[in-house]
């Protein structure tokens, strides 16, 4: 028998309006899970008496009829997203003992649509990373393993903590964040569903800023069902967010028909990367065989200027954060320097920064301020920009010509071990976001699901790119691989 | 484009990040790695193309010109390092 936090969104929702079950109930047991899993280091701020007292009132609502999207579903928060009264630190000292005096729009939200929260989840800082190993919690661990190697593996990042909650079934979903591919890695990494919707969909009010033009929030679950499911209860407009899209929120779960006949799906031939393991080249086969098996036409496309996605990522995304993180400055808010005689104003500024942010967080702070420089700002930023243009362009252009999906692997590799890239330079670890950041830079949705495992056992993902505001129609499209796939491994319980 | 230390030091000024003296030659050899990688840009012909400014063809929406909240001293302050009488306290600022 299936224990109640190892429930789908979907089933759970079903069992509680059929009165089969309490919120109180698949609550404690998502709580109990969290607490024999700290090895994971995935909840890294616990919010057992909240959750009990939000199960609560869900149940209550339940009895008397009024049962929202996501009434009485416990679920993990990402420690960006602030939350009224529960630490919010986005996984840096600097933020230590921050409690927020407002809660995020999204998380609002769920809370309106009756979830509960379970907690705060583990992340690399400021989401700068792609291994969760930039996190001042320290890591998150892969409840996948390597056959029976019992080497600690990354969950992926930044959304790590989430990732490793969802695949652990410590709760029955998790918000992420992606800026470059921080939802649809980690989901790829264990085996989970996640997808960032179209830039404007999610209010970014309250979720800790990375690359305020980039950043989107996300769901991640166990399944293509609930992340329709729980993307339509985060989305919404948002006069709180200049960037909030002003367009309804359309059901996204009805939009799951299954019929994808006569879909045109575009497979780019520029996702060919030169060293790609055989198995992902596989994966991506397989994954186009069955999207054609359920009479989708198969179209070959070009994105050209797919290869400049990551250098003009890396200019874009560590400028806004340079000026996003320019706020810690320990006046306000989260850590302050202790100062010596006759420090003032900048040695506090400094000293605080130093000492607050760590080693990834200051080096793309400085890359950033670096090409916003005089004399910089044209050669670095204002290229960067004009590429960027390109980049969406040759998306627009494919989707002109009626490709209403494009097929990608999701990630180069599977799972890596935690520890092994610490020798890497910094490019090394920026090349596992090599699929997924062209879809923020173009503002797009896109959506990883698990497909099939390698030979040592490990999960692999495919990613989903579709048109702007059409996260129905992807969906969809992810709900027919997901079924072909027919995915349903899971890691086996070790810790 | 090479950085050398003092560059490397400028950077960190700027960003108001104190870095010791005796960690510049690492930085700056992770900076030079790092804009090697975006050096690869330069390949790209940007002729006649404007650089994005948004993402989603969208008018930036204004708000009302009202007062929507306000007197909330207490909550703007809880999370000061330092607050004094109402205020952000900080070291001396002008001699």
């Amino acid at each position: 028998m299936t224990k109640l936090n190892e429930l789908s969104l979907s089933a759970a929702r079903d069992a509680l309006r059929a009165g089969e079950t309490t919120s109180k109930d698949i609550t404690e047991a998502c709580l109990t899970a969290i607490d024999g899993a700290d090895v994971l280091n995935a909840f890294v701020h616990h919010t057992p008496e909240l959750a009990m007292e939000r199960a609560a009132a869900a149940d209550a609502r339940i009895a008397s009829g009024d049962a929202p999207a996501m009434c009485g579903l416990p679920v993990g928060i990402k420690d960006l997203f602030c939350t009224k009264g529960v630490p919010s630190q986005a996984g840096s000292r600097i933020l230590q003992g921050f409690l927020p005096e407002y809660e995020s729009t999204v998380s609002q939200n769920l809370a309106d649509a009756g979830a509960v929260m379970l907690g705060k989840l583990n992340m690399d800082e400021f989401a700068m990373g792609s291994s969760n190993e930039t996190s001042v919690y320290g890591n998150a661990v892969n409840p996948w393993r390597r056959g029976n190697d019992d080497a600690p593996l990354t969950p992926g990042g930044s959304s790590g903590g989430s990732a490793a909650a969802v695949a652990a079934d410590l709760c029955l979903a998790a918000t992420g964040t992606d800026t470059g591919g921080s939802i649809r890695q980690p989901a790829a990494f264990t085996g989970t569903v996640g997808i960032k919707p179209t830039y404007g969909r999610c209010s970014r009010w309250g979720i800790v800023a990375f690359a305020s033009s980039l950043d989107q929030a996300g769901p991640m679950t166990k399944s293509v069902r609930d992340a329709a499911i729980m993307l339509e209860a985060m989305c919404s407009h948002d006069p709180k967010d200049s960037t909030s899209a002003d367009i309804p929120v359309p059901d996204f779960e009805a939009a799951l028909t299954g019929d994808i006949r006569g879909k045109k799906i575009g497979i780019p031939k520029e996702y060919r990367m030169d060293g790609m393991p055989g198995e992902i080249e596989t994966l991506w086969s397989e994954g186009i065989a069955m999207i054609k098996d359920a009479g989708a036409e198969i179209v070959d496309i070009s994105l050209p200027h797919t290869k400049y996605a990551l250098p003009a990522y890396y200019v874009i995304a560590p400028a806004e954060a340079s000026s996003n993180l320019a706020r810690y400055d320990g006046v306000r808010y989260g850590h302050r320097a202790k100062l010596d005689q006759g420090d003032g104003i900048t040695e506090m500024y400094e000293k605080t920064r130093a000492e607050g942010f760590g080693p990834e967080v200051q080096r793309r702070v400085m890359i950033g301020t670096y090409v916003l420089s005089a004399g910089f700002y044209d050669a670095y930023y204002n290229r960067a920009r004009r590429v960027r243009t390109l980049i969406k362009r040759d998306f627009e252009q494919v989707f002109a010509e009626g490709i209403e999906a494009i097929l990608t692997p999701a990630t180069p590799s599977a799972a890596f071990g935690l520890g092994e890239m610490t020798d890497a330079d910094p490019v090394a670890m920026y090349l596992n976001d090599v699929f997924t950041v062209t879809v923020n830079l173009a503002g797009l949705p896109g959506i990883a699901v698990p497909t099939g495992l390698d030979k040592q056992g490990l999960p692999l993902g495919l990613q989903l790119i579709g048109r702007p505001w059409q996260e129905g129609d992807l969906l969809n499209t992810a709900h027919v691989l997901e079924t072909a796939a027919g995915f349903v491994a899971k890691p086996v319980k070790w810790w | 484009m090479s950085i050398d230390e003092t560059t490397a030091a400028r950077v960190a000024k700027l960003a108001r990040i104190k870095v010791e003296p005796d960690a510049l030659p690492a930085l700056a050899g992770e900076f030079n790695t790092i804009l090697g990688f975006i050096e690869q840009l330069n390949e790209v012909d940007i002729d006649g193309v404007e650089p994005m400014t948004s993402v989603t063809p969208q008018m930036l929406k204004r708000r009302v010109d009202q007062v929507r909240d306000g007197d909330q001293q207490a909550k703007v302050l809880s999370n000061a390092p330092d607050a004094r009488e109402g205020f952000f306290a900080v070291p001396k600022v002008v001699e």
